[in-house]
């Protein structure tokens, strides 16, 4: 028994008592088993690259037959989906700058007589670009829809020779990022996950760690009320969270040239909201982990979804509906939508009051839900 | 009658399902030492913890300086202080830092002046700027003896606070528990030490989470009833095994190099010894308490602890 049977069997013993110690950390073993497959079916299911259905606002000057033939080629491609009627073109506009449609279509008085007369008539397409990717493919289908549309509709006397340009002079404008940067929505969306990702993990790190290191006991001895806890406990990272904030917005201009044209005050406030949000959250998860193992695991749990689902990574229209409920419900995808909004689109609070409202409603919940869980004894 | 600084009656504690303190009455005068004594696993810890709120008992009601144990226990958080068993302050903080922290807690007045006169008397004052985690063993009592009297408590719950610490170390923390009761701080500590037993006013013996005993010292020796013989002499060590079982006797035990052989019918014991009379030098004492605890805990039956 010498040698490498000596040693075999002491890889044996190792591997039994590995083997013994995950089989008591549920935990640990059901987010082996059972997370893999979750994120399987969510994500397999969930993520599109190509975002189809995207919601379009149309304001149409002259509504004709042609007009209406070329609108719904426009929806029967799949891409467009007429989900607002806009009363003027700056109602269009707005809408799109509110992020309520991904399109804004706007056809101009005349445009059957002008077609009639040969005289190319615009077709306006205003696009919201800050994600290059998702309203990429939806632009470059556009010209293929009215052409198609028109061959069917334009015969007899009004038929043009197949080599001739386009009877219709297309003006796609796409707003917010012209040249398609990924950079212009990677950038601040970035300042969103890398907030999530350290606050929640410290946070969540907060009560663990005292009751590892056995210091809960000593905590809960002494008079300390559940929010003095919380509220001491989260306070410092409130700081730590502004100065990431302020070297990636230091990047953003001076690295990656981001634009910025909203108002800094109100992207502050943004951040502020942000980082309380995702600390209360962290401040949850450490009242229910039981090991800073744990708390580690459900931070990694919840950050997963957060960059999949929040339409950081990919196009949050182009998920299918249970998704985006699902991705509504992450404080990254009202961030983002915050952040890109005030960057990119110089959007005001009037255009955000919902994503502040959709955060703020999180932090309620989730530290409501903490100062419950908060063990004020050690039962 | 005077006022108790804990009055507890029918405490029952049970962790999922598992009985773990049985119906603790408890009457303490303001102004005493009592020692609460047990084997481990006996219930002494989630006793003490019951009493200051940190854990919610399963039953039993009471008051501890006169607040309700189950919907006061901020109020007794506030007036009391609780030493832990294991050295429970933050180890990558200070010294200084330590007692700051807790200062600011108990919200004290003159917090610097308070941290500071805590810190000379400790005679730590050299090495304030230490990390807790690097005291040593009996510095780390003694940091924690002063932390939690800071604020200067009424009642003092001490959960062995002694062990693992130096015989010297050890007195000197008696002594400032003498000093303490002194000024009027009512004690309650749980050890497994005879000597700390002796220097309570009162002692109270749990086992599987009842109370077997209480009373003084001298009390509980003599409640138990037990007869001991000394055995001594070269040949002991081989008596136990021929002694252990026989009828009337209790139990035998070593006590340095002599023999306790300990029962409740004299005669009996007498006879049983008969046939050992050569083999050692054999003299009736007085049962010390240690005797009486051997006695108790086999009273209790079979060996149901649970170390951690």
């Amino acid at each position: 028994m010498n040698g490498i049977g000596a040693s075999l069997l002491r890889v044996y013993a190792i591997l039994v008592k590995e083997l013994v110690q995950m089989r008591r950390d549920r935990m640990t073993f059901a987010m082996m088993l059972a997370l893999p497959i979750v994120q399987l079916v969510l994500f397999g299911y969930a993520i599109n690259m190509d975002p189809r259905h995207l919601p379009t606002a149309l304001y149409v000057e002259d509504d004709s037959a042609v007009v209406r033939r070329i609108v719904s080629a426009f929806e029967q491609s799949g891409y467009y989906e007429f989900s607002h009627r806009a009363d003027s073109p700056a109602h269009g506009s707005k809408l799109l700058a509110e992020g309520k449609v991904a399109f804004f279509i706007y056809v101009p008085a005349g445009f059957t007589a002008k077609l009639v007369r040969n005289e190319r008539p615009q077709w306006l397409i205003e696009a919201d670009a800050t994600d290059p990717a998702a309203a990429s493919n939806a632009i470059a289908r556009a010209e293929g829809i009215i052409s198609s549309a028109l061959r069917t509709e334009l015969k007899g006397p009004l038929s043009r020779p197949k080599s001739s340009e386009m009877p219709v002079e297309l003006i796609i404008q796409r707003k917010y990022n012209p040249q398609g940067i990924t950079q212009y929505n990677i950038v601040p969306g970035l300042l969103g996950v890398i907030l999530t990702m350290t606050c929640v993990m410290i946070t969540s790190m907060a009560m663990t760690r005292e009751s590892e290191r056995g210091n809960l006991e000593n905590l809960l001895a002494m008079p300390t009320r559940p929010h003095e806890m919380m509220i001491g406990k989260i306070t410092p990272y409130i700081l730590v969270g502004l100065v990431q904030t302020a070297v990636i917005l230091l990047a953003a201009r001076y690295l990656f040239q981001v634009p910025f044209f909203g108002s800094l005050a109100l992207l502050m406030s943004a951040v502020m909201v942000f980082i309380i949000a995702n600390l209360c959250l962290g401040f949850t998860f450490s009242t229910i982990a039981a090991s800073q193992m744990q708390a580690m695991q459900m931070t990694f749990f919840f950050f997963l979804p957060s960059i999949l689902l929040s339409g950081f990574m990919f196009p949050f229209r182009g998920m299918p509906i249970w998704a985006q409920q699902l991705g509504e419900l992450l404080p990254l995808t009202h961030f983002l939508r915050l952040v890109r909004g005030i960057m990119l689109k110089g959007n005001t609070f009037s255009h955000l009051h919902l994503e502040f409202l959709a955060l703020v409603l999180f932090i309620l919940a989730v530290g409501l839900l903490a100062i419950l869980r908060y063990r004020r004894t050690l039962d | 009658m005077t006022e108790c600084a804990i009055d507890v009656k029918g405490l029952c504690k049970s962790f999922s399902g598992r009985q773990v303190v049985s119906n603790v009455d408890i009457s303490m005068p303001k102004g005493e030492v009592w020692g609460f004594l047990g084997p481990n696993g006996s219930g002494k810890t989630t006793t003490i913890r019951m009493i200051c709120g940190l854990l919610e008992a399963s039953a039993g009601e009471g008051t501890c300086l006169g607040y309700d144990i189950r919907k006061e226990a901020r109020k007794i958080k506030e007036l009391s202080g609780y030493m832990t068993q294991h050295f429970s302050f933050w180890q990558d903080l200070s010294v200084r830092e330590n007692l700051q922290f807790v200062a600011r807690l108990y919200n004290l007045s003159a917090r610097q002046k308070v941290v500071q006169k805590t810190l000379d008397e400790l005679g730590l004052g050299d090495r304030q700027d230490q990390l807790c985690g690097k005291l040593s063993g009996g510095w780390k009592q003694r940091l924690a003896l002063a932390a939690v009297t800071m604020h200067k408590p009424q009642l003092l719950l001490l959960d062995e606070p002694t062990a693992g610490v130096d015989p010297q170390a050890r007195r000197d923390f008696w002594d400032e528990i003498h000093r303490l009761t002194n000024e009027g701080v009512t004690v309650l500590v749980s050890t497994h030490y005879m000597d700390e037993a002796e220097r309570c006013d009162q002692i109270v013996y749990l086992a599987h989470g009842k109370v077997l005993a209480r009373g003084t010292v001298d009390d509980v020796i003599a409640q138990c009833g037990l007869i001991t013989f000394q055995g001594k002499g070269e040949n002991v060590r081989r008596l136990a095994d021929a002694l252990k079982g026989r009828d009337g006797i209790e139990h035998v035990a070593y006590f340095g190099t002599a023999l306790h052989v300990s029962g409740r019918d004299r005669d009996k014991l007498k006879c049983q010894l008969g046939p050992f009379m050569d083999e050692a030098d054999w003299q009736e004492i007085a049962p010390s308490l240690e005797d009486t605890f051997i006695d108790l805990m086999k009273q209790a039956g079979v060996d149901k602890r649970e170390h951690g």
